[in-house]
């Protein structure tokens, strides 16, 4: 183990991750000697934004594949998310509208199906859209998903287009969502919830590092390099755009659930256009084409916006909206003009370039990404 | 769909969908029990929100061509162009109201055009070498900025702006078979006309023109013959935040403009754009039409919430059925064209 960890920077990652999520959810969960990190970082972090970091770093693994190793930007992800949202609390908290017996509705393992069922959604309608998009050069898919994205949010603001709001709640949304259970252990306390999502944040985030040093993955990387070259030497691009897509949006999916489980509510603001380019920015911010850029760049933006939401009220006193948008603008511009590799990515060269991090070849196309 | 039907009938296949299409919507009208009327009034208003997005749409055509770049900052463009001109109208107060206006029209025209300028400079220029992604990414990051400085500059609540004819809130109305119809639609669709007659001119007269088109043909070729690209790039940038800034400036009146009004609009104009091919003068303008009638009609007979989702479902569709533009050939591509 610890020579298989001497030679994957990855394994290595994976473990160093799961250690720093178990200690700090231990730490945050037991409290020990009055430890608080509510306190210590002036109500900036709490469980409640560790929980949420897990649950958009799950997007955001799948979003980079498709960004950064693929080269498919999507203007739309926000929406796959919705979905899964969308689709857990319609079947949990309204699973009357099926005429389902309370027998099932109300079962333990009916969340975990719907989570499933969400998922399979999400990933065939990624499947039809992209299909026949992704045989087209250029940025059609970005255009595409864009126009889901959109079309999306307002099936879910206006009640799938029906009078009235029994399905999606219209504005208001959907609440009273159940917590999650597996048999009568109910995952709720935020402790462990916590561990719930950061699980599922580590295995996909495990995944996605399989695939990209997969076959696939030098494929994607092959594509990323040149497509022209990729083609000549076999590569089916489409076909690997394709599945790109999709898993992305099965990710986005899942995540989606765990939100929506998380809130025991859902309402259509966070699946909006908005949503999806502040997922872009954080994709940018850690880097597109790393997997380990994911969870910091979540991270960045979201305690960024904390921040900045506390110190902008104190600036502009008496101007309402959301102000911290223009700091993102600018963030975007900045990171893809200097360092469009992402801050993570471009700190890790910088460091290593000055003998501070792993020594040893930069290693790109022939050993494993990072 | 050429599957289902006999050969002679495959090149009517366009039109056939146009007939279902319009069947569906007489159909769904039959419920609220529409008459003539109601429709040609859906068919006029969609006819004059089109006609913004088609200005919209131009300045899409102008920099993709140019750079092969979207330009997500068109929609800023469109809010600072109406902002700045409701705010100069609304401060140049020692001017009577008609020369108030024009000045605070040409401000927003000039103030729009010199941020497109200088975005151009700071943002697109210095990661000129990067990829068309990266570049993309830019662009929607200057959408961002700009809309986060809209809202800081001007807050997030609704402006006014007079109308042109009466130089007051209310507009006049004007009453033909029933249809009811607001003066400003006139000046919009004048000024798009007039844009379009100067474009024309523009391109087909003046050198800069020229140099434009040549870049839009071949950008190396265009460098061979000592045109500089990034000077046009420049140039394109000014020009589609002055179109975004026209088309802004003249519905403001029939709006209540905001510092978000870009987003819809931009998207909108992005939508007109795609279905024109994304290349293509006339093609943006007919899209933008298009997309302003099917829109309205659609939402007309159904849930007027939903407007803005049969705009984008329209745009998978061309995408899908037409992805080269409503006017182009099937077999057109416009691959050559990219780099």
């Amino acid at each position: 183990m610890i020579e298989r960890m001497k030679a994957s920077p990855n394994l290595r990652g994976g473990v160093l991750l799961s250690a720093l999520v178990l200690v700090l959810g231990m730490v945050e969960s037991t409290k020990p000697f009055g430890f608080d990190f509510a306190d210590l970082s002036g109500g900036l972090v709490t469980m409640d934004t560790m929980i949420r970091i897990g649950i958009l770093t799950i997007v955001l693994v799948g979003l980079n594949l498709l960004m950064g190793y693929a080269g498919q930007i999507s203007l739309g992800q926000a929406a796959f998310y919705g979905i899964g949202a969308y689709i857990s609390a319609i079947l949990t908290a309204r699973f009357h509208l099926l005429r389902l017996p309370p027998a099932i509705g109300g079962s333990w393992w009916w969340p975990w199906l719907v989570m499933v069922l969400a998922m399979a959604f999400a990933g065939g309608l990624a499947y039809l859209i992209g299909r026949p998009i992704l045989t087209l050069r250029g940025h059609y898919l970005a255009m595409a998903t864009l126009g889901l994205g959109i079309m999306i949010f307002i099936l879910f603001r206006e009640n799938l287009g029906f009078a009235g709001d029994h399905i999606t709640g219209a504005f208001d949304g959907i609440t009273a969502i159940p917590r999650l259970r597996v048999g009568s252990f109910e995952l709720w306390p935020l402790s462990r919830y916590y561990f719930l999502v950061w699980f599922f944040a580590i295995l996909c985030i495990a995944i996605a590092i399989n695939i990209v040093n997969s076959r696939v993955g030098r494929a994607f990387r092959a594509i990323h390099g040149s497509e022209k070259a990729a083609l000549a030497v076999g590569v089916d691009i489409a076909q690997l755009k394709l599945q790109a897509l999709v898993v992305s949006a099965i990710f986005a999916s899942l995540a989606g659930s765990l939100y929506a489980h998380f809130q025991a509510a859902v309402s259509p603001t966070p699946f909006g256009f908005a949503s999806s380019l502040e997922l872009v920015v954080m994709s940018a911010v850690g880097g597109m084409a790393s997997i380990w850029g994911a969870p910091f760049g979540v991270t960045f933006i979201l305690v960024l916006r904390e921040m900045l939401r506390g110190q902008l009220r104190e600036l502009l006193r008496g101007a309402s909206g959301e102000h911290e948008i223009i700091f993102y603008g600018l963030l975007l511009v900045l990171i893809m003009i200097f360092m469009p590799q992402g801050i993570v990515v471009e700190l890790m060269e910088r460091l290593r370039r000055a003998g501070w991090a792993s020594q040893g070849p930069r290693r790109t196309l022939k050993g494993e990404a990072r | 769909m050429n599957r289902f039907l006999p050969p002679w009938l495959h090149r009517w296949t366009g039109l056939i969908w146009l007939a279902l299409l319009l069947a569906s919507v007489v159909l769904l009208g039959q419920r609220s029990q529409y008459g003539p009327t109601q429709y040609m009034q859906f068919t006029m208003d969609g006819l004059r929100a089109g006609t913004i997005y088609a200005l919209i749409a131009m300045g899409f055509v102008t920099v993709f061509n140019v750079t092969g770049i979207i330009n997500f900052a068109q929609g800023a463009f469109v809010m600072l162009g109406a902002m700045l001109t409701v705010t100069v109208n609304n401060s140049a107060t020692f001017l009577p109201p008609a020369p108030r206006l024009l000045l605070a029209i040409v401000a927003g025209i000039v103030g729009t055009t010199l941020i497109g300028l200088l975005l151009e400079r700071m943002t697109i220029y210095p990661a000129r070498h990067a990829s068309p992604l990266t570049l993309i990414i830019i662009t929607v990051g200057d959408f961002i900025a700009l809309q986060g400085l809209a809202l800081i500059a001007w807050t997030a609540k609704p402006y006014t702006l007079p109308a042109f004819t009466t130089l007051q809130i209310a507009d006049k109305t004007i009453r033909l078979a029933g249809v009811v119809l607001k003066a400003q639609s006139f000046w919009i669709w004048g000024t798009t006309a007039l844009v379009l007659l100067v474009l024309g001119y523009f391109f087909e007269r003046t050198m800069t023109g020229k140099a434009l088109r040549a870049c839009a043909i071949n950008r190396l070729g265009a460098r061979l013959m000592g045109i500089s690209v990034s000077r046009m790039s420049l140039v394109a940038f000014g020009m589609a935040a002055a179109l975004g800034a026209i088309g802004g400036i003249v519905v403001a009146p029939t709006t209540r403009p905001t510092y978000d009004m870009g987003l819809v609009l931009g998207l909108k104009g992005f939508v007109a754009a795609i279905m024109g091919g994304l290349v293509s003068y006339p093609g943006a303008v007919l899209g933008g039409l298009l997309l302003g009638i099917l829109e309205n009609l659609a939402a007309g007979v159904t849930k007027a919430g939903l407007k803005d989702m049969f705009a984008f479902l329209l745009l998978i569709i061309v995408l899908l059925y037409r992805p080269h533009g409503i006017l182009a050939a099937r077999q057109e591509t416009v691959e050559a064209r990219q780099p």
